[in-house]
Formats: structure tokens, C-alpha cells, sequence
């Protein structure tokens, strides 16, 4: 079954339309690679997923669970999205780690607070009874996450002690902390050195496993080549194209996706 | 009155308490006040929001000086219940001044903070109250730091403002010596303010450096 379906979403700003429907789906374990020019639409889809927008119309569906439907005008609380948002996590261009605390904590916080507030209303969590337990437990994880994006040296650093690529691994480790059911990366070596993108891009690849479902946007074409199990090509808030990267990168059939593409081959 | 140095330093020390006084009762109010106007100047319900920048207007446009009287004789001329205590009305002018220089310095802290932070927090599933407190708040703080320091420098001298509504602060106390042809405690009284300021500079720049672990 779909761990993911998105049905027709609409998003305008104003007069502008940015997203004219958008429908996909996607299985659970397989990484989606979203490209296209700046403009289409890529990021507003990312951010309509993880509610920093709201859609305009159209259905995101988790599991079998309805998390917007336009349909339904009620309007939706504060809380509501907060617990919606919690099957996703997103990875940002510009990481927005949290400056004043170290690596560590940056991975720890979240779950730190969201520990607390499951003993305040007297539930569990992650089976820990205990604040002591979670704490234990969420240190636990974290350092395994460092050790995993490779920084398992740099816990005690600070941001502003890190080059580019760490800090976007940090950001990845910290979205992992809270362990989505999808996690979306909004072109996540855009804004490093290109000397420092093959660390971040490999971490990525690392992740692909199973059990992990990932929406990456994305302008590294090779990348999503060798890592997606599906790409969409975007196109001025419509999916252009969309299939396996063989037939999506390799030969194309939209003559917008081989224009886009021809860039990149020189 | 006694005219040794040492009464007469009793005297303007006396006279100083009310300067200190005047000092912390403001920030202790003017503080916290300042923020509940900064949510007025940032609020997105647009009557409230032109009301408070107004207020804002008003008080940072026109003298403290001229304040002080205005808040003196106002409730007195309105209402026709004057101030019992002179001191309540220099206090309730300083806090209502203060406040609107805090406020406008939080706006500005809370402003530069980069929309990336909030969203962070919000992907992470974290509420409003929690990026406020966690995220948002301690970011601000070391921003700040500085302009407030700068606004706590400038209230230890603005306390001797309060003379002009006759509360017996330490110029005041001076001036009487001065009435007397005594004109040195006038300019004496420079060095209590010095001396004020300038433990406040170095527990300020002390926190500067505290909060300087991090870049950003």
C-alpha cells in the first residue's frame, strides 16, 4: 500500500498560481527525486507537505490516514497540525540549525520536548516510563544519528564551528531524530560549496533503505539517477513527466524535460 | 544643614538612593512591559497595532521631561484625585518612556531573527510557545543585549529627571547646597553617576561575553 498519495493539490498565492495539480504516489522505501527549473513549484510542494503552506485544494494522504483534505472545511488546530507534520520531516536549503546549542542538542530538542509533553499528559514514550529513561533513550538515538551522518566527533561543536556539509548532515540527523514516516530534502547542497555537496549526497544515499521513504528536490541529475526509484519533472506548477530515472533522465519524452535536462549534459 | 564633606556626602548619598530606586523599579516594570507592546506594534489586528505605534510615537516623540509633568498633573486636572506621592508619578512616566524604547528594541531583536528558525521549529514539531521559549527567545536576548545596555546607561542618568516634579533626588539634594553658595556638590554629584554606570557597563559587557559562545 501507497505510504504516501497526493491528490490534486492546488496552491495560489494570491493571483499566482504555483502548483495546478499535483497527484502522486509513493510506496514505502522508495526515494522520489523532484526536478525541474526554479519556479515550477518544486519547494511550495515540499512545504505544502510538511503544512509550512496550506494547499488550496486537493487530498495528502499518509498510510491510510486523510491528513488535509480540502473537502472538509472545518478548520484545523494548531495541535492538529503539529501531530500531521509529525510524519513528515524536512531538511532545508539552508539547514536553520539552531545556533545557540551545540550539535548535539540540536538533534536532541525536539525530541527532548516532545518527551516532556507525552509524560505531562501521562503517556509514554518510545516505551520509556520515565523521564530519566527518555532522556537516556533520546541521547542514545541522537549520538547514533551523528554517528551515522559521520560526526559522531563534532557533538560538542557549534554550529557556527561547521563547514556547510556538516551542518546539513546535523539537520539531517536532527529531522531524523523525530523518525518520520517520510523525510523531504528542499535542494539540500544548494547552498554549499560544490566541494562539500558528494559528503551530504552520500549521507543521503546511506539512508536509502527499506524502510525509509524520501522526497528529495533536488538539482543534482546524477544524484537522482543513481538514488531514485521514481523522478518527476516539474514544470510551472504541473508534473511534466514522471517515471523510473531511466526513462525520465535517460530519454525523456516531454520536450520541456529534454530542454531542462540539455543543460545539464553541456 | 551641615556642610562637612562627610554630611554632605550622606546627604546626596541619601538623595542617590532615590536615583537608584527610580533605576530598578523602571526596569523591573519597563522590561516585561516593553514586550507586551512589542506583541501591540506586531500584532496582525491592524486597530491595535496603529494604536500601540501611536503611543509609541507619541511617547518617544515629546521630552521625559515634559511626561513627568503631564503624568504628575493629569489625574489631579481629569479626574481631580491628584498623585499623593510625587515618586508614583515619576515612576509610572519612567516606565511608560522606558517601555516604549524596550518595546521598539524587541521588535527590531525578534524581527532579525530569520523565518528559517520558526519553521525549523515548526517541522520539528514543536508549538508556538515552545520556538518562542527554546529556539527564538535566547537568539533575541543576545542581540539585544547591546541597544538595551545602551538604554540602562542612559536611564541611570535620566533619573535626575525626576527633580523636576521635586522628588529629592541627588542633583536636587546638590542644588540646595548650591542655594547656599556651596557650588561643589553639584558637580560631585557626577561621580555617583560614574561610578552607578560604570559597574553596570562592566556586569553588561560581562554578559556580552557570556552569550558570546556562539556566532549568529
Amino acid at each position: 500500500m501507497a505510504v504516501l498519495q497526493i491528490k490534486d493539490i492546488h496552491k495560489d498565492f494570491g493571483k499566482t498560481k504555483v502548483l495546478k495539480g499535483i497527484s502522486f504516489s509513493l510506496e514505502k522505501g522508495e526515494v522520489l527525486a523532484i526536478i525541474g527549473s526554479s519556479g515550477s513549484g518544486k519547494t511550495t510542494l515540499l512545504r505544502c507537505l510538511n503544512f509550512l503552506e496550506t494547499p488550496s485544494s486537493g487530498e495528502i494522504i499518509v498510510g491510510d490516514e486523510s491528513l488535509f483534505n480540502s473537502e472538509n472545511k472545518s478548520r484545523i488546530s494548531d495541535e492538529e497540525i503539529r501531530k500531521k507534520r509529525l510524519h513528515f520531516g524536512l531538511v532545508f536549503q539552508s539547514f536553520n540549525l539552531f545556533p545557540q546549542y551545540n550539535v548535539l542538542k540540536n538533534v536532541m530538542i525536539a525530541q527532548e520536548l516532545l518527551a516532556k509533553e507525552a509524560f505531562k499528559k501521562g503517556k509514554e514514550y518510545n516505551g520509556c516510563k520515565t523521564m530519566e529513561q527518555a532522556n537516556e533513550y533520546i541521547k542514545n538515538k541522537s549520538l547514533d544519528l551523528l554517528k551515522n551522518v559521520g560526526l559522531f566527533e563534532k557533538t560538542k561543536a557549534y554550529p557556527c564551528e561547521l563547514s556547510g556539509g556538516q551542518k546539513q548532515r546535523v539537520a539531517i540527523a536532527r529531522a531524523l531524530g523525530l523518525s518520520p514516516d517520510i523525510l523531504c530534502f528542499d535542494e539540500p547542497t544548494s547552498a554549499l560549496d560544490p566541494e562539500l555537496t558528494g559528503e551530504v549526497l552520500k549521507v543521503i544515499k546511506g539512508l536509502k533503505s527499506s524502510d525509509s521513504t524520501m522526497i528529495v528536490v533536488t538539482h543534482e541529475i546524477e544524484f537522482a539517477a543513481e538514488v531514485a526509484d521514481k523522478v518527476i519533472f516539474m514544470s510551472d506548477g504541473v508534473i511534466a513527466e514522471e517515471g523510473p530515472p531511466s526513462q525520465v533522465i535517460e530519454n525523456p519524452k516531454n520536450e520541456r524535460t529534454k530542454a531542462f535536462l540539455s543543460r545539464f549534459h553541456g | 544643614m551641615g556642610s562637612s564633606f562627610a554630611v554632605i556626602n550622606i546627604e546626596l548619598l541619601k538623595g542617590f538612593w532615590f536615583n537608584i530606586y527610580i533605576f530598578f523599579m523602571t526596569l523591573i516594570m519597563a522590561l516585561p512591559l516593553g514586550l507586551v507592546v512589542t506583541y501591540g506594534s506586531m500584532s496582525k489586528f491592524k486597530p491595535l497595532k496603529w494604536l500601540t505605534k501611536t503611543l509609541v510615537w507619541v511617547i518617544r516623540g515629546t521630552p521625559l521631561m515634559l511626561q513627568l509633568f503631564v503624568v504628575l498633573y493629569m489625574p489631579g486636572i481629569v479626574f481631580d484625585m491628584p498623585f499623593r506621592s510625587r515618586m508614583t508619578a515619576a515612576l509610572i512616566a519612567f516606565v511608560i518612556n522606558y517601555s516604549a524604547y524596550f518595546s521598539e528594541i524587541y521588535r527590531g531583536g525578534i524581527e532579525s531573527i530569520s523565518k528559517g528558525q520558526y519553521e525549523a521549529g515548526q517541522v520539528l514539531g514543536m508549538t508556538r510557545a515552545q520556538i518562542f521559549f527554546h529556539i527564538i527567545l535566547f537568539q533575541v536576548l543576545k542581540r539585544i543585549i547591546p541597544p538595551i545596555g545602551n538604554e540602562i546607561i542612559t536611564l541611570v542618568k535620566d533619573t535626575s529627571l525626576a527633580r523636576v516634579i521635586a522628588v529629592a533626588e541627588v542633583v536636587m539634594v546638590s542644588t540646595a547646597y548650591t542655594s547656599e553658595g556651596l557650588i561643589w556638590p553639584l558637580f560631585y554629584t557626577g561621580v555617583f553617576f560614574l561610578v552607578f554606570s560604570g559597574i553596570l557597563s562592566l556586569l553588561l559587557s560581562y554578559t556580552e561575553k557570556k552569550m558570546d559562545y556562539y556566532k549568529g
